[in-house]
Parts: C-alpha cells; structure tokens; sequence
C-alpha cells in the first residue's frame, strides 16, 4: 500500500533544523517572559506585601508563573510549529515520517526533566511553607511550624502574654469565630472581649486561632496572605507577621456555608502599634459589661445540649479548651 | 476469549404460535416492560415510598416549608427508582431465573426507534442511549451555568435575578450535574459503543448490567432536578457536611441521585473491565490494545473503587439527616473533617476519572490524523496507568488550609506535583507524534489540539494549587474554578466533542456537515478562552468561588466571563443545529473509513451490524501503524477464526508471511484502501 502516490516526494532542499529553529524562539521568548514576570508583574502581583505571609505568597506566584512560562511556551511552540510545518492541507492524507522504534534517548530525557522540575518546585515549596512558619495557611490545633515567640501547645495559646507596643517579639492572639454568616473576633490579651471589628498593629506577629460555631467557614484576609478553614470545634491556628505599612484590608468566608456566604465580608485595619492599642484598651473598657456576659475565653465553642432554649453559651460549658486532636 | 464468545449466539426470533403465546394471549400489550410503564411504576413507587415514609417517621417533620420529612422522601426516591426499573423491565431475568422461567428477554430484542427506550442487552444501543442522555445532561448543565453567568453579571447592590438560595441550589445543580451525571461521559457511549468494536468482541461482557448502569441515570436525572421543588441544596456538588446536615430537603434528592450514579458507575466499571480483560480477539495483545480501551480500563478501575467510598459517605450523611446520627456534628462526637476526607478521597479520583478519557480519545485520535506512528505506545499507556494509581495519594491537596494533617502537606504537595510526570508522558506522546507527521485539519483534530492546548493551562494551573503557599492564596478562588474548568471543560468536553465528529460517521453511516462543524469548533475554543483566562484573574484577585453579591471592581472580568458563556451557548446551539442538520435533514452518506483510520472499530461495516463482526477478527499488527514502508501489514483478519498455522505466524510476530492473509481483508484496511470518494 506504501505505493508511489502516498509517499511524500523527495525534498528538493535541505530540510531546515526544525529542533534549532524552535529552541531559539522558545529561548527568545522565555527570557522576555520572565524578565516581565520578575521586573514588571511580581511587585503587583495578588496579594501585595503587607505581611510577611502574602509577600511570601506573592514571591511563590512569581516564581511559579517564571517555571511555568517556559513549559507553556515550549508546548505551545513545538504544537504551532507543527501545525504549520508539519501538516497537510490538501484532501489526500500522506504518511508522516515512519521510524523504526521509540527513541529511548527521548523518553528518558523527558522524564528526567520532568522529573527535575517537579522534585525542584518540591523542595521550593517545602522551604516555603516551612520557613515562614506555615504561610499564613491554617496549621490545626497544634502547629508545627511557629514564628519565635509562639505557644507551643493549646494551654499555652489560653493564657497569652500580655501585648504591649514595642514589646516585640510578643505575640498578639486574635480569635476568630466564624457564624452563619458573621465574623467575630475576641481578644485574649485584653479581657477576652469580643468585637465585630478587626484593627491589626504593625511589625507584629499575629497567631489567628480560627474556629467556627456551626458550619465549615473559611477566614480569608486576602491582603493579609491567611486563609484558614473554620471549623465547628477545631482551633485552626494561622500565622502571619504584618510590616511597617498600614492599610485597610477585607477579609471574606472562602468556603460555602449557607446562603449569605457571599455576605461574610467586614474591612480589618492595620495601623500602628500606638493606634491599636489605644484602640484595644479603648473597646476593652467599653466592652467590659457585655464582656462579663460571654462564655469564657476558649479555644473552641460548643453549643451546649442544654442550651436548647437559645443560649448557645449557658454557663454549664465548662470553660477549658476541648481536645480536638488533629 | 474467542469460545466464549462463539457460545452466545443471538437467540433466533421467535414465531409466536398461533394465536399468539400465552403471555401475549394473557396480557395486553401495555404491561410488557417499557419506558411508559416504568414511568407510571416509578411514580407509583415515589407515592408508595412516600407514604411509607410518612407512616415510619410522620412526626419527624423538621421542616415547615415542605411538610415533608427527610425519611419520606429518600424512601420516596429509593422505591420511585425501584418501579422504574421494574416498569422498564429490568428485573425480568433475574427474577425469572430465580423461578426458574424463562427469561421475558429471551424474545427477539426489539428493532426500530423504540429499542432505544427499552432496557435492551445491544451495546451499541446502550452506547446510543448514554451519547443522547449524556448530551441531554451536559445541556441541561449548561443552562444552568448560563444561569450562574447570568446572576454574576452585575455586582453587588444592583440588579438581582435570583434570589441567595435560588443562586446556590443552580450552583449545586450545575456543579452536580457535571461532576456526577457527566461522570460516564465518555466511558458510557463511545466506551459502550466502541471497546467492544475495538477489542474484535461481539458484545459486552454483561449486558444486562451494561442496560442497567444507563437505566439508573435517568432516575438520578430526575431526583436531581426535583431538589429545586423541596427547597434545593446550598452545599455545592461537595455537599459539605455541618452545612449539608442543615440544610432544608433538597439535600436528600443530592444524596440519593448521587447514590444512583456512584451505583451506575460501578456497575459500568465492573462490566468495562471484564469485557477487556477477558473479551479481547486473537491477537488483540495488551501491547496492541487501542489507547482508547487503555482508558477505558484507567478509568474503570477508578469508578470500581471510588464511587464506594463515596457511596459510604453519602449512607453516612442520609443517617445523619434521618435516624439522627451525628456523624458529622461535633458537638454530638462527630467530625466536620469526616465528609471531607470521605468525600475528597472519592473526589480526587473522580477528577481523574473525567481526565482519563480524555487523554485516551486524544491519543487515539492524534495518529490517525498526523498519519505517523504513535510515539511510546508504551509511555502513554504507563502515564494513564500512572495516572490512574497516584490519583489516590492526592486529595488532601483540597483540605491544605483547613487544618487538618497539616504536617502532611509537604507530603501531598510532593504527590501532587508527580502526578504531572506521568501527565507529563501524554504531552511526550502527543509532541513527538506530530513531529514530522502530516497533520490534516479536519474537525476531530482540531478539538484533539484544542484538548492538548487546554490542558495544558489546566494541568500547569494545577501545579500552582499543589504548592501550599500558592494555594493560601488561590485556595477556594475563583482560580480554582478556572484551573477545573480548563482540565474538564477544556479537556474533557473538547475530547468528547472531537469523538463525536470522529466516530458519529462510523455510528450512523452519515457525515457530520464540515463547515459547520469548524464554525462550531472555533466558536466554542475562542468562547471558552474568553471565559475562563478572565475567571483565573478575578481569582487571582481574591473572588472567592460560589459568591451571589461581589466587589464591583470585578464587574468588567466577571462580564467577560459571562459573555464567554453566552459564546459557548452559541456554539451549543451550532453543534445541535449540526448534528440535526447532518443526521435527519442532509443525511449525506459516510465514506466507509473517512478518517483513513486504523483502527479495528473501522474495518467492519458501516454502520456495524448487529454482531459488529461476523466471526472474531484476527488482530495481526498495532493499530497505529501508519505508513510503515517495511511491512505494510493490515490491522486484522476479518475472515474469522484463522488456521493453527495463521495463528502461530500471528504470535510469532511474524505476518504477511501466509496466503491466508496477503490480500487486503476488506474495505478500508488500510490508507490507501478506501472505496468511493475523492
């Protein structure tokens, strides 16, 4: 069947270098990519650097999208190329090239750099989950990767040190309780009382203890590179250092939880470290009578049996942190 | 393999005595199972069901706005599906075999239209009746996501055209009806239809659970979309579980239609497996096995051993909303982490469940069409094996930031990330066969390039979930919604588009009109471009997924979005007016091998008879042997059962070698053999 009208004709030229040609343009276009990337796109890049965890995140994105450029690029490139001069136009098919076998050469180098490449964003990554204490993802209920300073085990999260500005290293707590569909946030270096409004102090260490009352919520101060999932009897503990710069951040509920999820949103603040204290002292005062009146601080919330009549925190709770595991 | 098959035989037709048999002396004609009776059983049965669920568990109402219960209802669900498939016929012989009568089915199967809504053993009815149910649950799924699209055209504060759990029951039933009614999409008609073609089988190895694992979607179908009459479901197609244990009656139509479908699942998985282990043609080696069957067989073995898990997890969730276990309530002793390693430890092969066909039909479809060997057969039947095994060590990737093992990460990011070797072996394949081949544009080919092109985004959008610190930002975003979309959508549905051109000719005998087929390709590619590149953005900048109200800063993205969608509705409606056009109205008759294809499913008549072959071929070469100018051997015998000595040459390697073979076998063998057209 291999008759004179299905094999191609004889090329009248020398057959270009279609491998050498493709590598330039692939090597052109990569280091033009990545140039932008690194110079132009990183220093806007989602989601900012105003905490040590959300520039973590923004290097990781651009390091990433730099290895990604020139996968894409060669794929792209080898499947245009192709396309353009690999292909037959007309309505007779022809037979490509045959070959005898399946290079070896070509399948153990594939592999090998794939291989590279995967093993190498491995130990990227790795490195950066764990050097920066977690990522401002949420770590369970006894964290294994802490920024100096941190508790190292629940008890220890219950009865923080005080915080006072300049005390650095100190650690400031902010307890996070999610609810269909509110976020509320409690304060035990001051008095344990509870706000709907969330002010953040600069160049400080944040622990988030991150639990929720009913359903699955996620806390998600985008600005702030935190995520963690807020869940009904679980302390959900996410770090994150903030810099020098104040602003104003939102934070949403990134996992579905009834129908005014998309609702779950309030504006958090940092400001400085003077600022938030006046601020914090300020509402502890002015909270303490309502404060009298909560629960006592606690690593998680359970809705009592016997608070079926509407109190979800009747005084029968017994206010020790529950063991969750992990 | 071959006795096996030789001992079925078709059973020959009947001839009623006179007068008829007694069966059909006795009954009148509207009892004999068929899809009106299994119609009136299965809503006879949701009334029976209904009632006796009312009579277990009547003062059990927990909510008002239905004034139903929870028991009423499953149990409604569960015996409505029970009359269906007993109005349908589909207990008749297990049932009679257990009497010990003859089985109703024995008679002559039915011809014409209506065979095609009768529980039927014919695989390649099974095959026609998946292709049109999938279609129709695709579309219905679409609307809903136009739907989706719609709502988020304007931000907050604007106009609304649903309300918040209106917004979210259509977001479960999109997510849903994709995810699990779409499960089968490609395994179910063209796996149906094709292995057995493909392998030199006559039929399937069950057929009577072939007709059963379609029969049950129609029912899950059904139960789905009737949440939307209790109240829907709020959870999404993940049904997360203090949310799911909440939630008002919808959830427990989510529940037993995703039940039926995990059932279905296994019981095609079951029956795909088998035929390929054991119904394969002398000849057809696993060396030889179309990339296609390879997976097949992938997939199968993952919808055998996942769909289990998730039907525990659903029973779990069906106790807790109904006898009053706490399985997922942690104030009761329960665990909210319970559904979501259950849930994604199915999850995660599911994904791969719909990303394995895909890869199978790209492969099969790309040599055909570059007209070159397929480099490393090898290599990509082991990257779809791979594949398929390193899909179950991944699903905590969905839980990175929910507190859980969060000393595993590293763990599963490493998993993860390797998953993209053997993902890797597919692009290997695909860029050295079109190296150097002569690639024709026909429609097929191009959703086979517009598959690689995709996946590619969604495969290395992907490996930027696996790394925690990315994911701490992208976790639950829109990127995520994006980056699935690329692999399913972009993937999975081009395939299956691109299988529908290329085997729709073989199917019926008439051509898929050209032209607007290419119309429907670029505007369906430039559509869907248009609207996921856009949601990857919005992502990025911090949307979370499944939002009704967002910031009007993301209004423009969001709106390009959505004009996308509307571009990909257009090329639906092209497709259909297509598909209409070609097969009722222009009915242009199909050149027997319009492809110039290789493969086995094409040496037989088109379209093939009811036995696909008239004896079992002899598989003699590979079936991506194109243009071998040494020994140009065709890909089978179809002249049957070959001599001892024919046999021993095939073994041996060795072919063309007998007289037996040394004419061509038949129409279309090979490329150069196709009768007709020019």
């Amino acid at each position: 069947m291999a008759d004179a009208a299905l094999t191609p004709a004889a090329p009248a030229q020398r057959e270009p270098h279609h491998f050498a040609r493709i590598f330039i343009i692939w090597l052109v276009a990569t280091a033009i990519a990545d140039i932008l990337i690194w110079f132009f796109l990183y220093p806007h890049l989602a989601p900012g650097r105003l905490t040590s965890s959300a520039h973590g995140d923004q290097y990781d994105m651009t390091v990433l999208l730099m290895c990604a450029a020139p996968v894409l690029f060669a794929v792209w490139l080898w499947f245009g190329y192709s396309c353009i001069y690999f292909s037959n136009r007309g309505t007779v098919p022809e037979d490509g090239a045959w070959y005898e076998r399946d290079s070896v050469a070509i399948q153990v180098s594939w592999i090998a750099i794939t291989s590279l490449i995967v093993f190498g964003l491995f130990v990227f990554g790795t490195y950066e989950l764990i050097a920066p204490a977690g990522a401002g993802g949420g770590e369970g209920p006894s964290a294994i990767w802490r920024p100096p300073g941190a508790p190292s085990s629940s008890y220890a999260a219950l009865h923080p040190k005080p915080w006072k500005p300049g005390s650095h290293p100190a650690l400031l707590e902010v307890q996070v309780i999610g609810q269909q569909w509110l976020w509320t946030f409690r304060w035990p270096q001051f008095g344990g009382m509870e706000t709907t409004s969330l002010y953040l102090p600069t160049n400080t260490t944040i622990q988030f203890n991150v639990t929720s009352l009913d359903v699955i919520h996620s806390f998600w101060p985008y600005r702030l590179g935190v995520k963690a999932d807020a869940n009904p009897g679980v302390n959900n503990v996410a770090y994150t250092t903030t810099t020098g710069q104040t602003h104003s951040f939102t934070y949403r509920c990134d996992e579905l939880c009834g129908i005014w999820h998309g609702d779950m949103i309030g504006t958090g603040h940092v400001v400085s470290q003077a600022a938030f204290y006046r601020w914090a002292t300020t509402e502890e005062k002015k909270l303490a009578p309502l404060t009298r009146h909560l629960p006592p601080y606690s690593l998680t919330y359970t809705p009592s049996l016997h608070g079926a009549g509407g109190g979800l925190y009747p005084q029968l709770d017994k206010p020790t942190p529950k063991s969750t595991g992990s | 393999m071959a006795i096996d098959q030789e001992l079925y035989r078709p059973p020959p037709p009947v001839t009623p005595p006179e007068g008829g048999s007694w069966r059909q002396r006795v009954i009148p004609w509207w009892p004999h199972p068929n899809i009106l009776t299994g119609i009136l059983l299965g809503a006879g049965g949701y009334a029976l069901g209904h009632f006796l669920g009312n009579v277990i568990a009547g003062n059990w109402a927990r909510f008002g706005n239905t004034n139903m219960n929870d028991v009423a209802l499953i149990i409604g669900y569960l015996v409505a599906t029970l009359g269906f498939l007993v109005g349908i016929g589909a207990l008749n012989y297990p049932v009679a075999k257990i009497f010990g009568l003859d089985p109703p089915l024995a008679k002559a199967a039915p011809r014409g239209l209506s065979r095609y809504f009768a529980y039927t053993p014919d695989h390649k009815v099974v095959g026609w009746q998946y292709l049109i149910g999938m279609l129709i649950y695709f579309f219905t799924g679409g609307m809903f996501a136009l739907a989706i699209r719609t709502e988020l055209l304007f931000p907050r504060y604007h106009s609304h055209i649903f309300n918040p759990e209106t917004y979210l029951t259509i977001v479960g039933i999109h997510g849903t009806m994709m995810m699990m009614m779409m499960t089968s999409v490609i395994v179910g008609p063209f796996g149906n239809y094709f292995v057995p073609l493909m392998i030199g089988a006559k039929r399937m190895a069950y057929p009577r659970l072939e007709a059963l694992s379609f029969w049950l979607t129609p029912p899950a179908y059904i139960i789905l979309l009737s949440t939307m009459l209790v109240g829907g479901f709020p959870t999404g197609w993940t049904g997360y579980a203090p949310l799911a244990n909440e939630a008002v009656q919808g959830m427990d139509g989510y529940e037993v239609a995703f039940a039926l479908m995990a059932l279905s699942l296994i019981i095609t998985s079951v029956n795909m497996i088998a035929t390929i282990v054991d119904f394969r043609a002398p000849g057809m080696r696993w060396t030889r096995l179309p990339m296609f069957v390879w997976g097949a067989l992938t997939t199968s073995v993952l919808t055998a051993l996942a769909p289990p898990v998730l039907f525990a997890g659903l029973y779990f969730m069906g106790m807790d909303r109904t006898v009053g276990t706490a399985l997922f309530v942690d104030a009761h002793g329960g665990s909210s982490y319970l559904w979501e390693n259950v849930f994604w430890f199915f999850g995660h092969p599911e994904v791969y469940i719909l990303a394995l066909p895909g890869f199978a039909i790209a492969a099969e479809l790309l040599p055909v069409f570059t007209r070159r060997r397929l480099f490393g057969y090898n290599v990509s039947a082991a990257g779809m094996i791979g594949v398929c095994f390193m899909s179950w060590f991944v699903w905590q990737h969905h839980l990175f930031v929910s507190g859980i093992n969060a000393d595993m990460r590293p763990l599963f990011m490493l998993t993860t990330e390797v998953i993209s070797i053997p993902t890797g072996f597919i692009y290997l394949v695909a860029m050295a066969t079109l190296w150097k081949g002569k690639l024709r544009f026909e429609v097929p080919s191009l959703f086979v390039l517009a598959f690689y092109l995709n996946f590619l985004i969604g495969g290395v959008s992907g490996v930027f979930l696996s790394d925690v610190p990315v994911d701490v930002t992208v976790h639950g975003s829109f990127f995520v919604q994006a980056h699935f979309h690329y692999t399913i959508m972009g993937g999975l549905i081009f395939a299956f588009f691109g299988a529908i051109y290329y085997w729709i000719p073989k199917m019926t005998g008439y051509e898929m009109n050209k032209t607007l087929g290419w119309i429907h390709f670029w505007v369906m590619f430039i559509a869907f471009q248009l609207t996921f590149i856009p949601l990857f953005i919005v992502g990025e900048l911090g949307m979370p997924r499944r939002y009704f109200e967002y910031a009007p800063k993301w209004a423009t993205l969001n709106q390009t979005a959505s004009a996308g969608a509307y571009a990909i509705a257009i090329s639906m409606i092209i497709f259909v007016i297509n598909l209409v056009y070609s097969m009722v109205w222009a009915r242009k008759r199909s050149v027997e091998n319009p492809w110039f294809s290789r493969g086995l499913e094409w040496q037989t008549a088109t379209p093939p008879p009811p036995d696909n072959f008239e004896r079992i071929p002899l598989v003699l070469s590979h079936p991506y042997d194109y243009g071998n100018p040494i020994e140009d051997i065709p890909v089978a015998d179809l002249r049957g059962v070959p001599t001892p000595a024919v046999l021993a040459a095939s073994a041996a390697g060795v072919s063309g070698g007998s007289d037996e073979i040394d004419d061509p076998p038949g129409p279309g063998a090979g490329p150069g053999d196709r009768g007709g057209e020019q």
